[in-house]
């Protein structure tokens, strides 16, 4: 996979990140949780469809819609919910939301499994957390595979 | 001890009372000369989102873990971060932290491999300190640094390896893992990752007692007779007991080693760190599955 597949907002978030002293980037991931958007109201009342993502320590629950489009890929849109007592992984999740908001079909499972371990985060956070934001990508691709298949 | 200790009527049962100290203690000593709060929590930016005023971190991942080898840090290291944190080796700490003061106890247990005399637990950790909507900031503290001295760990009191475990058998173990995980039906906790243990089931002999068994509603431990009656009467443990307590890397352990060594006063407790992730993964070590503990096999 080359630099240049990987979505402009997932590039810009994961330079950001190394162009940051160690201890600097753990306040940027403190920035990401923060931005967590809410669920959606019509998912908040609605926990049978989100899914847990059991890798994480923290509970996290993902939920992906695939927009329908007329040709070629429709447009994703991820939504996850993490309690705020769970900053880490709330930053995890906003990363992917931001960074996958409005791409195709072809380009969320065109990123690269490994994106999570290029964020630099690795030291600051430990290999292991590191985990839950590679499970929560994964199993996002997942549903969308799922959810476009024929 | 450089601070009073807290004189709780409620911790008046517990064989070292002087280890632990209330919200209202820590309230009322905040500042205070010689007093250190330290922040340790399974989520490494909890502290950053606010915490108590003053505390500093210290995270288990990337402080007190070796990065290379599974071990802790050394001597060395060891002094090196508590000079940084501007700790000395008088100090009085008090650690704290979330899910029930889990890893709080985990890096108190840290400390002690190093010999840091005082060394106590805020009881109820952050649950308790917000239920009682008690304040935190955002604010990192500089605190000078110190020269805490080159202490080299000792392993050979507190800590138990594998060999050690081979060798205890026959003598009590707690399995303080939830019961799916000491049944063998699963390797990690409930909604926890999974870490690539091979193989499920407990030690044999082992008795379970699930960790927040000793944790009451509101997160503080719960008092002596109750715990007496968790683990003396349920568990058989006798006084004298030579115990072990393991789980899956030793963080939950070092829970119920605080529990039986510094409340209910059992004097030779190890916390086997290496847990179901190295014991689960070994060669030729005996495995029991289903909820009975089993038997000790004959060597």
């Amino acid at each position: 996979m080359s630099d240049s597949d990987l979505p402009s907002a997932l590039a810009t978030t994961r330079d950001d990140f190394l162009a940051l002293e160690q201890h600097e980037r753990l306040q940027l991931l403190l920035e990401f949780a923060n931005e967590l958007p809410e669920l959606p109201e019509r998912y908040a009342d609605h926990p049978d469809l989100l899914e847990r993502v059991e890798e994480c320590q923290s509970p996290v629950f993902i939920f992906v819609e695939v927009e329908p489009a007329d040709e070629g890929g429709g447009v994703v849109h991820l939504h996850a919910t993490a309690p705020k007592e769970a900053p880490t992984t709330r930053g995890f999740a906003s990363i992917l939301v931001q960074g996958l908001a409005g791409l195709t079909v072809e380009q969320v499972l065109a990123v690269p499994d490994d994106y999570p371990l290029t964020l630099g985060l690795t030291e600051a956070v430990s290999p292991l957390r590191i985990r839950g934001m590679s499970a929560l990508l994964g199993r996002t691709k997942r549903q969308v595979r799922e959810k476009t298949a024929a | 001890m450089t601070v009073e200790t807290d004189a709780s009527p409620e911790f008046a049962g517990y064989a070292h009372p002087e280890r632990l100290v209330s919200t209202q203690w820590l309230a009322d000593h905040l500042g205070e000369p010689g007093l250190v709060v330290v922040e340790s929590d399974e989520d490494v930016l909890l502290y950053e989102t606010g915490h108590i005023e003053g505390a500093v971190k210290i995270d288990w991942h990337t402080d007190l873990n070796d990065p290379v080898v599974r071990d802790y840090l050394d001597g060395e290291g060891f002094a090196k971060l508590l000079s940084a944190k501007g700790i000395s080796r008088d100090d009085t700490v008090v650690i704290y932290g979330d899910k029930n003061n889990w890893w709080a106890a985990y890096a108190l247990w840290v400390f002690s491999l190093f010999g840091h005399d005082d060394v106590r637990l805020l009881d109820g950790g952050r649950a308790k300190w917000e239920a009682e909507g008690r304040p935190y900031t955002t604010e990192v503290p500089s605190r000078p640094a110190t020269q805490y001295p080159v202490v080299e760990r000792d392993d050979t009191k507190l800590r138990a390896f594998k060999e050690d475990v081979l060798a205890h058998l026959g003598k009590p173990l707690v399995d303080v893992r939830s019961p799916e995980e000491y049944s063998g039906e699963r390797t990690t906790a409930p909604a926890y990752p999974e870490e690539g243990t091979l193989r499920a089931g407990h030690i044999p002999s082992a008795q379970s007692v699930p960790w927040a068994k000793a944790v009451a509603d509101d997160g503080t431990f719960k008092r002596v007779d109750e715990l007496n009656a968790i683990y003396r009467d349920g568990a058989g443990l006798k006084d004298g007991d030579e115990v072990i307590a393991y789980c899956r890397i030793g963080e939950r352990s070092s829970h119920t080693w605080f529990v039986l060594q510094h409340l209910l006063g059992f004097e030779n407790v190890r916390n086997y760190d290496g847990s179901w992730t190295e014991w689960g993964s070994a060669v030729r070590v005996p495995i029991v599955k289903g909820s009975e503990p089993g038997a000790v096999p004959s060597k």
